[in-house]
């Protein structure tokens, strides 16, 4: 359906159910993830500008080389943000839709800003200064990725500060995952609605999906996740089975040394020869 | 007209010498000067094959598409590296400036228009007049004209050139010595024809045409530069060669580049790395190509292949050259330069080790080689020369029996005073040692045997004396023995203080006497004893012998049987002291006898066939009947401390093998004192024979004695000079598993060891000789000793250490894998050849034992974690590979990787490398033992290397595979998750770094300060600059170079990372640790157990003290010394022309002594076959084949 780049613009949609058998308590956060997408090409990698990220009106015009071959549309004006890694952002939407017992369906608000690294929102991306123009006069001379369906100033319609290359989803997305099965923090459940202020309670679900992001092509997968977090992240179950396992075969050995030694080591270190 | 075959030099012809354009007397052995030197030294160091792989990855690294990692990651690093070398370099050759500068510049005395003038070295030309001064360096290759002395002889000194300490004669021509004094030599005008310049020292040849005759010229006419002129006033003498054309110049070739055999291990593993390298590349590009078709592919909507790559193929094949790049760390740039490091640091440890200074001369060791350090760690045979380098060649006179009564016994006490000379002889020499004051005293109350005895000494010699001013004795004596024994004489009252050839003076208590001299019986081998008959004052005739024992005691008068046997227990206790003995006697004779005895002894003197034969049986004649004086002690003063450094490196299971040029009585007796031979030896075996088959047939013997432990064979002896007592006895049977393994010592002559180094025999040689503990070579000519050493480097592939003082030792300094010289009196052709000079021999085992074996375990600790963290370091992209589409992408930061080798992990493990050590020195020198790893090779060897490695990829993959199972699934407390690229790297970074330090502080095993700095600073130094590099100032100004902003603290704030890198060490460490402790338990090396027992400070036994020996008789007329010497005196020839009367000697003497001389020695050099054909071969053949000979009845005629 999107293998034809041209048919970029036109929307699709689908609708996935789920239920939850207990209630999802505290802070929950949705993902979106992705398996077999390889963010960690070294070309793909390379394929950015940080510094028009950062906001350099020189690197805006002219994009650095490394974005090759995403610097220019065939019209020879550059792309914002140029690179391979911006020009394939995921541009799935997510709506989450709660459905109670009574049948009634409220949408399940999720907060979308604050998912970033600090340093990325307020160092690493920063838009171009902006004098008295609004962004898209800032952004003019430049063209959109060609799989975008909005123009970097456009991206959050919503939240006007929220657009350029500060972008939250952009910057999630330019920050490449080190292996090719990886998810992405999509948003986080906003808890002041007075529905969810526990977390999600148990019961149906419904995620409506704006279908932008083809993945069959190169038989990738997508996926979400819904989940909460303790102090240390996410469940991990591989973290606590290697220590046990790890510390049980320490104590192994130990104790074989120790007999190793009782029974070996005591002769045999002294000068007598 | 100009012909290269030959050189014409006329005389105070500058213009015509011009001409030919020779070259100046002005050196240069300095490589570079300012301008040439960067261009020179660079081409230089990219001859080396590892700079210019290096260069290779950068030229890579430039082209993009293949560039996986920034130039700038090589260039640092390379630019470090060829800037550390250039230093090195252009500070090597500084000091070869100055020291060209040094020598250009030195002052010699030029004839310039009849004028004397002081020119600089630099500025004398080629056919130029110059002056050279007593005890001054000869300034080029001179034709001697003339001398001060008279016939224009000369004395030389060619230590220099080839280390014989013994003074040389040099003759002019008859014409030129004439000529006298610079005004007749400035208008000398005679002109040389000669063969081209060459490094031939012993020849010359040239013609001399002057006034229309020819004058043949050899080298008995030239004097070589570096050369010193001894004894002579002044001489005169004509440059022929000058600077790099001399023979000295000529010799000194650039010397060979000693690799170690880690070097050649080192480079052999590099290139299986490489080869290593090339697989994983291989591997990882075949995966490229799969994944490209398979997955790159259908991902080109998102990333499509670069323009000029249409297939997957073409991208594999780039991916190959882009993981070429990535992987090259596993062999990186630093460990050469930091191998080099560690050398030149072991190199400094051995300059200032205040246990290798040498208080009396003032010198340190030196390393003069930089790269030979561990090496020192595994040597298993050490070549040494004997004369300066076991022993100090000085003779002192230790003890002496007189009349039946010891004297010289060393008092007990910590400092023993020294007898006083001076108030009882002002002719005394100061330095003259001796503490048995009984002597003295017997002397003083005028006792007539000790007064006797002393005459003897100073009366029966052929030394030299030379009076400069009243009481001022300068004795010149041909062996250090006679001049000891002239000068033990001087000090007890009887000074000899001049000779005529008809007359001895000399002073006896203080009254100046005169004796005429009647005859000088002079030493000669086979005689093995001097005699001189002379008159006294009151007219009565008196023989008086010094010689052998053997020799002597067997021609004494019956009524001394009592003394003599007393006599001969004094001389068995000095020859177990390992001393050098002489007897002494006398005969009264009456003038009938002395007038007859004359008469015969003329006869013989002018008989034209078998003259020598007349003249012993002459001699023979008239030494009988004699009254026995006593003995005299002299010791070969050893350096100090050689038996127990001998006896430290056998014990270490270093072979020692004297080689030396001295003859075999000489060298056995050194073998004895210096402990190498001992009488619990259960056979020392002699090779001595003189043809290929008598060789061949000793060695069969000895093999098969030394298989079977059989009964000594009887058709040769065991010992050289067996002592009234017989050899020792045969072992009883119950011993007899012992001897097969038992010590044997091999004694091999010269002109045997020609016939045993040919190539049918040299294996035969070589397994006989390496079953012994002992091997001592004698009558060895220079290259002989290379080629022992060649013979066994070729076959027992074992590092060999030849350790020398005399330009003599040079060949086989430079053959050796490790040379050593011995910066002595000698002169310093050999230490200028070494690799290692000290003063002392003793330091050897302190350069071995505790340098070398530090060297050698820090060399290989070293390379061992080198490897290990490279492998760690670099494997993890192989593993990540796999995850990222085989792309060539990095796990680290490119920062990370240019810094990971020179910073973050180079100088902990340099602290090791320089400073580590397993056991403390003198524990290294206490138990000799713990050098054989080394020699074995165990420390660092293939197999340890793949252990190093196994340990590296091991680490890699838990430093990729914990992290990723960790991190794939974690996020941080906000949610995002910690999946992403940049978290991922440093987390591994840390990780690697954190396991690496630990790793290091495992292996060091000896921690100073500087490790600690070095651990510490590292790790700090690590989180210091990630942090700066990650930090938001640097990123600000170049957002395309620091992509990482933001990361270190991002990811080193989260509990997960730090529980996933203590996980990470954990699983990499916790093997290392059980398998070391497992090590420990089962298979504690010798240096753990010295380890443990220093911590548990143990009370340790000493180690055994090595047992006084006592011995049996080895008797030693074992002088140093040259026949000839006699005739010499009596002749006149070297006494000056105003001191004598020289009518009486007719032109039948004029040249004889230098012919008796020169023949002998042609006779000794061509050492032919036919043992029976003439007595004059037989001078030079040593005693022990006499006494073979005799044994097996061909030589009977040699009864004494």
């Amino acid at each position: 359906m999107r293998k034809n780049v041209s048919n970029a613009g036109e929307g699709c949609s689908c609708k996935a159910v789920f239920s939850l058998e207990k209630p999802f308590k505290g802070d929950v956060f949705f993902y979106y993830g992705l398996k077999n997408f390889h963010q960690n090409l070294r070309r793909y990698m390379d394929s950015r500008d940080d510094g028009q990220m950062v906001g350099r009106k020189t690197n805006l015009k002219n994009p650095s080389s490394y974005c090759s071959p995403f610097i220019r549309d065939q019209n020879g004006l550059p792309i914002a943000p140029c690179g391979a890694v911006a020009n394939s952002i995921f541009n799935d939407t997510f709506t989450l839709f709660h459905h109670d017992s009574s049948g009634k369906s409220f949408k399940v608000p999720l907060l979308r800003r604050g998912i970033t690294w600090y340093t990325d929102k307020n160092v690493k991306f920063r838009n171009p200064k902006v004098d008295n123009l609004t962004l898209a006069q800032v952004f003019q001379g430049t063209v959109k990725p060609l799989y975008w369906q909005r123009p970097v100033y456009e991206l959050d319609q919503a939240d006007p500060t929220n657009n350029g290359f500060i972008n939250d989803d952009l910057i999630v997305w330019m920050r490449e995952a080190a292996f090719p099965n990886f998810k992405k923090l999509y948003g986080v459940l906003y808890r002041a609605d007075e529905h969810f202020t526990q977390g999600l309670p148990a019961g149906s679900y419904s995620i409506e999906i704006n279908y932008n992001f083809p993945v069959q092509h190169f038989r990738g997968r997508k996926e979400v996740v819904l989940t909460t977090l303790t102090w240390f992240g996410g469940q991990n179950h591989f973290l606590p089975i290697a220590y046990l396992v790890t510390s049980s075969l320490i104590l192994l050995i130990a104790v074989t040394l120790t007999v190793v030694w009782w029974k070996f080591g005591k002769n045999g270190k002294n000068m007598e020869e | 007209p100009y012909l290269c075959e030959e050189r014409r030099v006329r005389a105070n012809d500058r213009e015509y010498n011009e001409k030919f354009q020779y070259a100046s007397n002005c050196i240069m052995t300095s490589k570079y000067n300012i301008i040439t030197f960067l261009p020179v030294n660079l081409f230089e160091q990219f001859q080396e094959v590892a700079n210019t792989y290096f260069l290779f990855l950068l030229i890579l690294q430039l082209i993009p598409q293949i560039s996986s990692l920034s130039w700038f990651t090589t260039i640092v690093p390379l630019a470090l590296v060829l800037t550390i070398t250039a230093v090195k370099d252009a500070t090597d050759d500084y000091f070869r400036h100055k020291s060209d500068n040094q020598v250009n510049n030195r002052q010699s005395q030029v004839l310039i228009r009849g004028l004397l003038q002081n020119e600089k070295w630099m500025n004398v030309r080629v056919g130029d007049i110059i002056k050279l001064e007593n005890n001054q360096f000869v300034a080029a290759d001179l034709l001697l004209l003339s001398s001060s002395e008279p016939h224009g002889l000369c004395y030389i000194e060619t230590a220099e050139l080839d280390g014989e300490t013994n003074m040389k004669v040099r003759q002019s021509v008859s014409v030129t010595s004439e000529l006298g004094d610079q005004n007749n030599l400035s208008s000398f005008n005679g002109e040389v024809v000669c063969e081209p310049p060459n490094n031939k020292l012993d020849r010359f040849c040239g013609t001399l045409y002057w006034r229309d005759k020819k004058y043949t010229l050899t080298n008995q006419n030239m004097l070589l530069r570096g050369c010193v002129l001894r004894n002579t006033e002044a001489c005169y003498g004509l440059v022929i060669f000058a600077g790099p054309d001399t023979k000295l110049m000529q010799n000194s070739g650039r010397t060979k580049f000693k690799r170690t055999s880690i070097d050649r291990l080192m480079n052999t593993l590099v290139l299986w790395i490489f080869g290593f390298l090339v697989c994983m590349g291989v591997i990882l590009a075949i995966g490229n190509a799969v994944w490209e078709r398979e997955v790159g592919s259908l991902f080109q909507s998102y990333l499509p292949w670069d323009p000029p790559v249409d297939n997957f193929l073409f991208n594999a094949f780039l991916s190959f050259w882009s993981y070429v790049i990535i992987l090259n760390t596993v062999v990186p740039i630093s460990l050469y330069v930091s191998v080099e490091v560690i050398r030149l640091g072991h190199s400094y440890f051995i300059n200032w080790d205040q246990h290798m200074f040498c208080s009396q001369c003032n010198t340190a060791a030196e390393a003069r080689t930089t790269t030979l350090n561990e090496e020192l760690g595994q040597v298993e045979y050490i070549f040494s020369d004997k004369t300066g380098t076991l022993t100090q060649n000085i003779m002192s006179f230790n003890k002496c029996s007189i009349n039946g009564q010891t004297f010289g016994k060393y008092p007990l006490g910590p400092q023993p005073k020294r007898l006083d000379f001076t108030p009882f002889n002002p002719l005394a020499d100061l330095d003259f040692c001796f503490y048995d004051d009984t002597l003295l005293e017997s002397v003083k109350v005028g006792d007539l045997h000790t007064q006797e005895f002393f005459r003897l000494l100073s009366l029966c010699h052929t030394v030299m004396s030379e009076e400069k001013s009243e009481g001022e004795l300068v004795y010149k004596a041909q062996s250090p023995d006679e001049g000891a024994l002239v000068t033990a004489a001087r000090n007890f009252g009887f000074v000899f203080r001049s000779r005529t050839p008809g007359t001895i003076s000399t002073t006896e208590m203080g009254r100046p006497a005169t004796y005429t001299l009647l005859a000088i019986l002079d030493f000669n081998n086979i005689r093995k004893r001097m005699s001189v008959i002379v008159r006294n004052a009151e007219g009565r005739i008196r023989l008086y012998c010094k010689g052998a024992d053997t020799v002597l005691l067997e021609r004494l008068h019956p009524c001394n049987q009592e003394l003599t046997n007393i006599t001969s227990d004094h001389l068995n206790e000095y020859a177990a002291d390992g001393l050098r003995t002489l007897a002494l006697a006398y005969r009264d004779l009456t003038e009938d006898e002395w007038e007859a005895w004359s008469e015969s002894h003329r006869c013989a003197d002018k008989a034209t066939d078998c003259r020598e034969d007349r003249l012993a049986a002459a001699y023979e004649q008239i030494e009988q009947d004699m009254m026995l004086l006593g003995a005299t002690a002299i010791e070969d003063k050893l350096q100090e401390g050689v038996p127990e450094t001998i006896a430290v490196l056998s014990l270490a299971n270093i072979k020692i093998w004297v080689l030396t040029g001295d003859k075999q009585e000489t060298a056995v007796n050194i073998g004895y004192s210096c402990k190498m031979l001992t009488d619990d030896m259960t056979e020392v075996f002699i090779i001595s024979g003189h043809t290929v088959q008598s060789v061949r047939q000793e060695l069969r013997s000895v093999s098969l004695t030394g298989r079977t432990a059989a009964c000594p064979p009887s058709s040769w002896s065991t010992l050289p000079c067996p002592p009234p007592p017989p050899p020792p006895p045969p072992p009883p049977p119950s011993n007899l598993m012992d001897n097969i393994s038992g010590e044997f010592a091999l004694i091999i002559n010269g002109h045997s060891l020609a016939h045993a180094l040919e190539a049918d025999m040299e294996t035969e040689f070589l397994s006989t000789a390496c079953a012994c503990k002992a091997v001592i070579c004698c009558r060895v000519t220079p290259l002989q000793k290379a080629q022992v050493v060649e013979l066994i480097k070729k076959h027992k592939k074992a590092v060999t250490l030849a350790i020398g003082d005399g330009a003599n030792d040079v060949s086989m300094i430079k053959s050796a894998h490790i040379g050593v010289g011995i910066s002595g009196q000698e002169g310093i052709q050999a230490v200028l050849a070494s690799d290692y000079s000290f003063s002392q021999f003793r330091f050897l085992q302190r350069l071995l034992l505790v340098h070398g074996r530090w060297s050698y375990l820090r060399m290989c600790r070293f390379l061992c974690y080198f490897f290990y963290k490279n492998f760690a370091f670099t494997m993890v992209h192989f593993w990540f590979g796999f995850f990222c589409g085989f792309s060539a992408q990095t796990v680290y930061d490119q920062y990370f990787i240019t810094l990971y080798n020179i910073v973050y992990t180079s100088l902990p493990v340099l602290a090791m490398g320089i400073f580590d050590q397993d056991v403390p020195d003198h524990r290294s020198l206490e138990y000799p033992k713990l050098y054989e790893p080394g020699q074995l090779n165990l420390l660092f060897n293939k197999k340890e290397f793949f252990i190093c490695i196994a340990q590296g990829i091991y680490t890699s993959v838990v430093l990729f595979f914990v992290p990723y199972a960790v991190l794939s699934d974690a996020s941080q407390s906000n949610g995002v998750p910690l999946a992403d690229y940049q978290t991922f790297a440093v987390t591994t970074a840390t990780a690697l770094v954190i396991v690496v330090s630990v790793q290091i502080a495992l292996d060091t095993g000896f921690w100073t300060v500087i490790n600690h700095v070095c651990v510490w600073g590292s790790l700090g130094s690590y989180f210091t600059i990630m942090f700066a590099l990650h930090s938001q100032s640097l990123f600000r100004i170049f957002p395309n170079q620091f992509h990482f902003v933001g990361s270190a603290q991002s990811t080193l704030l989260q509990p997960v990372v730090w529980l996933t890198i203590a996980l990470a060490t954990a699983i990499c460490i916790v093997p290392v640790l059980a398998f070391r402790f497992l090590k420990l338990d089962l298979k504690p090396q010798l240096s753990d157990t010295v380890r443990y027992t220093q911590l548990v400070r143990q009370k340790k036994r000493k180690p055994g003290r090595l047992g006084a020996r006592g011995g049996s008789r080895r008797s030693g007329y074992a002088f140093a010394h040259q026949e000839g010497f006699g005739e010499l005196i009596t002749s006149g020839k070297n006494m000056r022309l105003s001191s004598m009367a020289l009518a009486s000697f007719a032109s039948r003497h004029s040249s004889g002594w230098i012919d008796t001389l020169r023949r002998k020695k042609h006779t000794s050099a061509q050492h032919l076959g036919g043992v029976q054909s003439s007595t004059q071969l037989c001078l030079w053949v040593s005693s022990s084949t006499l006494k073979l000979l005799l044994c097996s009845g061909r030589l009977t005629r040699y009864t004494y």
